[in-house]
């Protein structure tokens, strides 16, 4: 049994502490949006967990590429735990998203490509996690997950451009909306302070939840392999 | 090459030969993809002007769906009587297996659509039988067949098997709905070309893009 890196624990911490620091620069710190109001604080966090879950997208695909390379279950560890994080935060920034756009768009959903995209990462996800449980040889469980996540990785921005052949309504904030976006706005400084700050505090907690995660599925993997072993 | 081909032609000969020694499959996916527009006439009361939105929809929606029964059957059937461990026994490519599989699901799939287009012509009084419809057809139906044949060896291997099928396909079939609908509206509404290149595009490149990847992802798949 291994013990808690020190080095994690420091990293819980701070990652306690920036999430703190994020939540004042969003909520008390940044101006109220003359147009938006109040709801337009909803943005600082919206864009960082929906940039985790891109984080965790991005590092569930190379470790897909990686165990297909490798064949090494260490791999698939990391896999599931990124899958995990990105389908939880893609989560929260659609519900995050939702509560924005009930009053600035005055709808809950729209199947917008940002939206429809993070919907669907959802359900490529959810079916991931079907799919590893109906398998039992932990090696093959491994390979599918690995292949099923490559598909995923590629048809997703696919899926992405092919609904841009649309027009779109969400607004770029960063860069240049299209002429239909609605709910742009302009940062002030101050507002950029939060924005980045809520960025680099997600990407802390980003880097400690994943940790986390792989630790416990290595732990795992320990006590199953334990327990069979206890068998013979 | 002429070893790849032949013994793609194998594969496909044996699903065809098993196939019209049976007649489950196509009469299945058949019935059922009939079902499904009868479904959908007292869903959505299929009338004049609702009809000429929606037929695309209803089309692929038909195909897709009849489509996973299909994809389903095909790799159970090789499944269950130890057949695909006799294929990959054989020393042959495995991507050849890949492809001549891919070709079958293809094929029964075309033969259901060329059966269902002129019923659903008869029975709505719309005029299907138009070349580029056709095209956005076959496109479809290979990007389909390509992604489908693929995941089904994988869900065929699970537990929970024909559950698991439609559920890992859709989500990432997205594009080809996507595009499938849109061009094939395009094309029966009489659109201009240029609104409709963007979507044939979008077909071809996920076709492309997929075959390529199932191509080199086979081998993980039915390896044992």
């Amino acid at each position: 049994m291994e013990r808690k890196p020190a080095l994690l624990t420091v990293l819980d911490v701070v990652a306690i502490l920036v999430l703190l620091i994020a939540a004042y620069l969003a909520l008390i710190y940044a101006p109220t949006e003359a147009v938006m109001g109040a709801v337009q604080r909803v943005f600082y966090f919206h864009v960082a967990t929906a940039w985790v879950g891109m984080l965790g997208f991005l590092a569930a695909g190379f470790a897909g590429v990686m165990y297909l390379v490798r064949h090494d279950l260490k791999w698939d560890t990391i896999e599931v735990a990124a899958v995990e994080i990105s389908l939880v935060f893609f989560f929260i920034a659609i519900a995050l998203g939702s509560i924005w756009a009930r009053p600035v768009w005055n709808t809950w959903w729209t199947w917008d490509p940002r939206l429809t995209t993070a919907a669907v990462t959802e359900l490529v996800y959810l079916a991931y996690f079907m799919l590893r449980q109906g398998i039992e040889d932990p090696e093959r469980r491994a390979r599918f997950g690995a292949v099923y996540t490559l598909v995923g990785a590629v048809s997703v921005p696919i899926t992405f451009m092919a609904i841009r052949l649309f027009r779109t309504i969400h607004p770029v904030v960063i860069g240049t909306p299209s002429a239909a976006a609605q709910g742009g706005f302009a940062m002030s400084s101050s507002m950029k302070v939060a924005f980045f700050f809520a960025l680099f505090a997600f990407t802390i907690i980003f880097i400690d939840l994943f940790w986390h995660r792989i630790r416990l599925g290595r732990l795992a993997n320990q006590v199953e392999q334990a327990r069979l072993q206890a068998q013979f | 090459m002429k070893r790849f081909l032949g013994t793609i032609w194998a594969v496909i000969w044996k699903d065809l030969a098993a196939e019209m020694r049976s007649r489950e499959l196509l009469s299945a996916m058949l019935v059922f993809a009939l079902l499904v527009i009868l479904v959908f006439n007292f869903a959505m009361e299929l009338d004049v002007a609702t009809r000429r939105s929606v037929t695309a929809g209803v089309l692929w929606t038909t195909f897709f769906f009849a489509g996973t029964i299909g994809l389903n059957r095909s790799m159970a059937a090789e499944k269950d009587r130890g057949c695909l461990d006799g294929l990959l026994l054989a020393p042959v490519d495995r991507a050849a297996i890949y492809f001549g599989k891919m070709f079958g699901n293809l094929l029964f799939m075309l033969l259901v659509e060329v059966l269902i287009l002129p019923i659903y012509s008869f029975l709505y009084n719309v005029n299907l039988f138009n070349g580029g419809l056709l095209l956005v057809i076959l496109l479809g139906s290979l990007g389909y067949a390509a992604i489908g044949t693929l995941l089904a060896s994988m869900s065929v291997q699970a537990r929970t098997r024909d559950l698991l099928l439609p559920i890992l396909l859709f989500p990432v079939l997205l594009p080809v709905v996507i595009g499938a609908v849109k061009a094939s509206n395009g094309y029966l509404s009489g659109a201009e070309m240029s609104e409709i290149l963007p979507f044939l595009n979008l077909l071809l490149v996920y076709d492309v893009i997929f075959i390529s990847i199932a191509y080199m992802m086979f081998d993980y798949v039915i390896e044992e």
